[in-house]
């Protein structure tokens, strides 16, 4: 049952990157142009995500469970730390350069080309790095 | 241009009512970085069916969607390369600060979570910064 309705909740969430734009490197750069062309449609898209999910966050801290059983997640973590700002930042850039962020990567695999999957190998690559990265990086924080 | 913008809306809302979804039924955060991160760095074996079907989902159903209709373009950009650069980018930096545009953009940011938006202004101020640099300046993209 967890596994079907995550199926399907990938699914909705797929198609609504495809209808907002979000799967459309033009779009999502031309957001980013603030100084140039700028085209404010990613924000009618984040407007669009958070209300629902705020109304969620409320529904959540009334229930004990979620519907499938298990726990709802814990609170925010506090710290910002630096790890926050450095990952945002490099993740911001490889955004700026392409036009594709995490969801998007995956929802156009079938329909993106090569390019698609060249963007989604160097991602994963980039994803498997990153855990040792961040263990030398609190190394020399802590040392 | 007002036609993208409703569209904007109603794919955002579906957005929103996926996480919401993910929320109050599985009991997660849909986070597209954090499910497809933590299942290819083996970083949490618990709960790695659930996260490959929502992944499974998020691959064949708009592709379904896209197939039927024709119409779906990445309109990426034809310079391989700087595609690699990019993907690694994005897949180091999400994983590093924990989170992507679904995770602390939608998610955090709707619980009004500090880190989610703080993650956030820097994300979305560098890839401003990276446009302008890049597009304006070098006009590489």
């Amino acid at each position: 049952m967890r596994l079907i309705a995550a199926f399907f909740i990938g699914g909705l969430f797929g198609v609504g990157l495809l209808i907002s734009g979000m799967t459309d490197t033009r779009k999502v750069i031309g957001w980013l142009d603030i100084f140039g062309d700028w085209d404010p449609t990613l924000a009618f898209v984040m407007g669009g995500a958070i209300i629902p999910m705020a109304i969620a966050w409320q529904i959540a801290a009334r229930r004990a469970a979620p519907a499938l059983g298990g726990t709802f997640p814990s609170p925010p973590e506090p710290r910002l730390g630096r790890n926050l700002v450095l990952g945002s930042v490099l993740f911001g850039m490889g955004w700026g350069l392409a036009g594709l962020c995490p969801g998007p990567a995956i929802a156009s695999i079938t329909w993106g080309g090569t390019g698609g999957a060249v963007f989604l190998v160097a991602m994963i690559l980039g994803m498997v790095a990153a855990p040792p990265l961040k263990r030398s990086l609190q190394g020399r924080q802590t040392a | 241009m007002l036609q993208d913008w409703i569209f904007g809306l109603i794919g955002g809302a579906m957005i929103g009512i996926a996480a919401a979804a993910y929320l109050l039924i599985n009991g997660r955060i849909m986070g597209a970085s954090g499910i497809i991160g933590t299942l290819v760095d083996r970083s949490a074996p618990e709960n790695g069916a659930e996260r490959l079907a929502f992944l499974t989902g998020l691959v064949l159903i708009p592709g379904a969607v896209a197939l039927a209709t024709g119409t779906a373009q990445t309109h990426l950009t034809g310079n391989f390369a700087l595609i690699a650069v990019a993907g690694l980018l994005v897949g180091l930096g999400t994983r590093i600060a924990n989170g992507c545009t679904s995770g602390h953009g939608v998610c955090g940011i709707s619980r009004l979570s500090l880190r989610g938006i703080v993650a956030t202004v820097f994300y979305i101020g560098a890839g401003g910064l990276t446009v302008v640099v890049f597009r304006h300046m070098l006009g590489w993209v």
